[in-house]
C-alpha cells in the first residue's frame, strides 16, 4: 500500500490533503506529495524489490498510489547499460546509459503515465487528459485505451508527425492547438478548471511527478545499490531532473542504501530554449521564459514549471548546465548510435551533447561514474536525422555496380 | 471602456465569485493596484513579501507573458483583457 502522508506546497510549505489539486491556494506553488517514511522504511527491502514486476511497480511503497489500482503497460526497468565506447570518444571514465527507449510507448513518459493513471482511477475519474510535446502524447493515449478511460491529449501542431500519428492511433481525441507548448500548456490550465477530467500534468501533476523517481531507483538498483556520481539529465520542465535527484535521497532516506548518496546533477538543454540553462550561466535567480526554436521539441518548453527547482537542484549538487545548438543535437544522436547502438530522439541528442560539453568544461570528469538519462527513441524524431542518415550507396543489384560504389582493393573484412 | 481583468478559479473567493472584472488602469501594475482597491486581499496573493509578482504568478496582457513584455509596467489599454494565470504546471 501507499504511504502517503499528504500535499505540501514547495514554495510555502502549506499542507493539504490528497487530492487532484496542483496548486498552493495560497501563492499558487506547486504541490508535492509527503510520505510517511519511517513506514516506508519500515516496509521496503533490497529482496522485497527484487521480487517484485520488472516494471516501476517493484517500487509501489515509493509511489503515491494504493496497490492494485495500477494501469500498467510494463512501464520501467529499463536496460542500465555501460557506454564504454562512448565513454572512450568522450575522454571520460565510466559512463552508463539509462536506456529510457525501451518502455512500452518508448519513453520514460511511461512512467509518470502509469502513476498518473492509476491515481486517477483511484480519483474516481472516467477521462484522462495531458498538454504535451508528443511523448507524453503517446503514453497518455496508451495508457487510457489500456484502463479504458476517455482521452483528450493537447499538442502543439507542428509536432512531429510520428508523434501525432503513435498518439492517435490508440483512439481517444487528439487537439493540435496552433500554438507552441506553453499556449497548449495555458490552454489545458483553464481547461483543467473547466472540466472533470485527470489532466495528468496539470491538476494529478504533484502525483504524476513522482514517477519520475524510479528512475533514480532503478539507476541505484541496476548499480548494486550504489548511486552514480554524476547524472547529465534533460530539462524541459525540470521535473525530471529534480525527481531523479528526490529518488537518490529517498533510497538512503528508506534505508535501501549503505551511505548517503553525493550524486552530482546535472541538466541538458537546447539552446534554443534553454531558460534554466541561461539562468544558471549568467548566475541569475531568475528564470526568464523564452520562445522555443529547436529541434528538440519534445524538450521545446519555455516557461518551465520546475525550472527553478532544477536550478536549485544543479548548483546544491554542484553540477552544470548546458545549452547546445541544434547541429550537436544531431551529432549527439548520432554518436550514441555509432558507438553505443541505442538511437535515441532529438532530447538524447541533446543530452549526450551536453555531456560531451561538460566533459569539455571539466564540469563532468574522468574519475566519474556517470549516468545518463536517454528519454526517448530516435524513430519518433526521424525528421532531425533524416538528412544525414541514409543509404551508403543506391546500385543496380550486380557485383560490378557494387564495385563501382565500393573500391574492392579499400573493403575490410 | 475599461480593461477586462481575468480572475482564475483560486482567487475568485476574493472577486465574490466574479470571474472577470472591468477595471481602469494604463499599466499592469495600475490595474492590479485597482484590483486590491475593488477587492482587497489580492495584493498579498499575488506579491511576495517584498512586493514583487511571486513567481509562480503569470500575468498575460492581451495573451501575451508580461515577462516578455514590461513585466508590470507593461502598458494597457482600453477593451484589453489581463489575464492571472497562476501556476503553470505541465512538462
Amino acid at each position: 500500500m501507499a504511504h502517503v502522508q499528504g500535499l505540501r506546497c514547495r514554495e510555502c510549505g502549506r499542507d493539504y490533503d490528497i487530492a487532484p489539486i496542483f496548486t498552493c491556494e495560497w501563492c499558487f506553488g506547486p504541490l508535492e506529495v509527503t510520505y510517511d517514511y519511517e513506514a516506508i522504511t519500515a516496509a521496503v527491502s533490497r529482496e522485497g524489490i527484487a521480487d517484485g514486476p520488472a516494471s516501476i511497480w517493484r517500487y509501489a511503497d515509493l509511489l503515491p498510489v494504493e496497490r492494485g489500482h495500477a494501469v500498467d503497460l510494463g512501464a520501467g526497468f529499463t536496460p542500465l547499460v555501460r557506454a564504454d565506447r562512448l565513454a572512450a570518444a568522450l575522454g571520460l571514465g565510466e559512463v552508463w546509459v539509462k536506456n529510457d527507449t525501451l518502455n512500452p510507448t518508448n519513453s520514460f513518459k511511461d512512467r509518470v503515465a502509469s502513476v498518473a493513471l492509476s491515481k486517477a482511477l483511484e480519483f474516481g475519474f472516467k477521462t484522462a487528459a495531458c498538454a504535451s510535446t508528443g511523448n507524453l502524447a503517446n503514453s497518455v493515449a496508451a495508457h487510457a485505451a489500456r484502463a479504458g478511460l476517455r482521452s483528450y491529449v493537447f499538442i502543439p501542431s507542428n509536432l512531429e508527425r510520428a508523434k501525432v500519428v503513435t498518439t492517435a492511433v490508440y483512439g481517444g481525441n487528439v487537439v493540435a492547438i496552433e500554438g507552441n507548448y506553453d499556449d497548449v500548456n495555458r490552454l489545458c490550465a483553464e481547461l483543467a478548471g473547466t472540466y472533470k477530467w485527470a489532466f495528468v500534468n496539470v491538476n494529478v501533476r504533484p502525483f504524476y511527478a513522482e514517477g519520475s523517481k524510479t528512475l533514480a531507483y532503478e539507476t541505484a538498483e541496476q548499480l548494486g545499490w550504489e548511486t552514480p556520481d554524476h547524472v547529465v539529465v534533460p530539462v524541459a520542465s525540470g521535473s525530471l531532473l529534480t525527481k531523479i535527484r528526490k529518488g537518490f535521497d529517498e533510497l538512503h532516506h528508506v534505508g535501501l542504501l549503505d551511505h548517503e548518496p553525493e550524486v552530482r546533477v546535472s541538466g541538458a538543454q537546447a539552446l534554443g530554449c534553454s531558460p534554466v540553462a541561461t539562468a544558471f550561466l549568467d548566475q541569475s535567480d531568475t528564470i526568464r521564459p523564452v520562445k522555443p526554436d529547436t529541434i528538440a521539441k519534445s524538450l521545446a518548453i519555455g516557461n518551465p514549471a520546475d525550472g527553478y527547482f532544477a536550478l536549485d537542484a544543479v548548483r546544491q549538487t554542484g553540477g552544470g548546465l548546458a545549452a547546445v545548438s541544434d547541429g550537436e543535437v544531431v551529432e549527439g544522436i548520432q554518436l550514441l548510435a555509432r558507438t553505443e547502438g541505442i538511437f535515441a530522439e532529438t532530447a538524447g541528442g541533446v543530452t549526450v551533447a551536453s555531456l560531451k560539453r561538460l566533459a569539455e568544461e571539466g564540469v563532468v570528469t574522468r574519475d566519474e561514474r556517470v549516468v545518463i538519462y536517454i528519454t526517448g527513441l530516435g524513430l519518433k524524431t526521424l525528421d532531425a536525422v533524416e538528412q544525414v542518415a541514409g543509404p551508403t550507396a543506391t546500385i543496380r543489384p550486380t557485383l560490378d555496380a557494387f564495385h563501382e560504389a565500393f573500391d574492392p582493393d579499400q573493403i575490410e573484412e | 471602456m475599461a480593461v477586462t481583468v481575468r480572475i482564475p478559479t483560486q482567487l475568485r473567493e476574493l472577486s465574490g465569485g466574479d470571474s472577470e472584472l472591468a477595471l481602469e488602469g494604463k499599466t499592469v501594475a495600475e490595474i492590479l493596484g485597482a484590483l486590491e482597491e475593488r477587492h482587497p486581499g489580492f495584493a498579498e496573493r499575488l506579491h511576495d513579501d517584498n512586493g514583487n509578482l511571486r513567481r509562480f504568478v503569470n500575468v498575460f496582457v492581451a495573451d501575451e507573458d508580461i515577462r516578455f513584455l514590461q513585466g508590470v509596467d507593461t502598458a494597457v489599454t482600453d477593451g484589453q483583457t489581463v489575464s492571472i494565470v497562476p501556476a503553470v504546471a505541465g512538462g
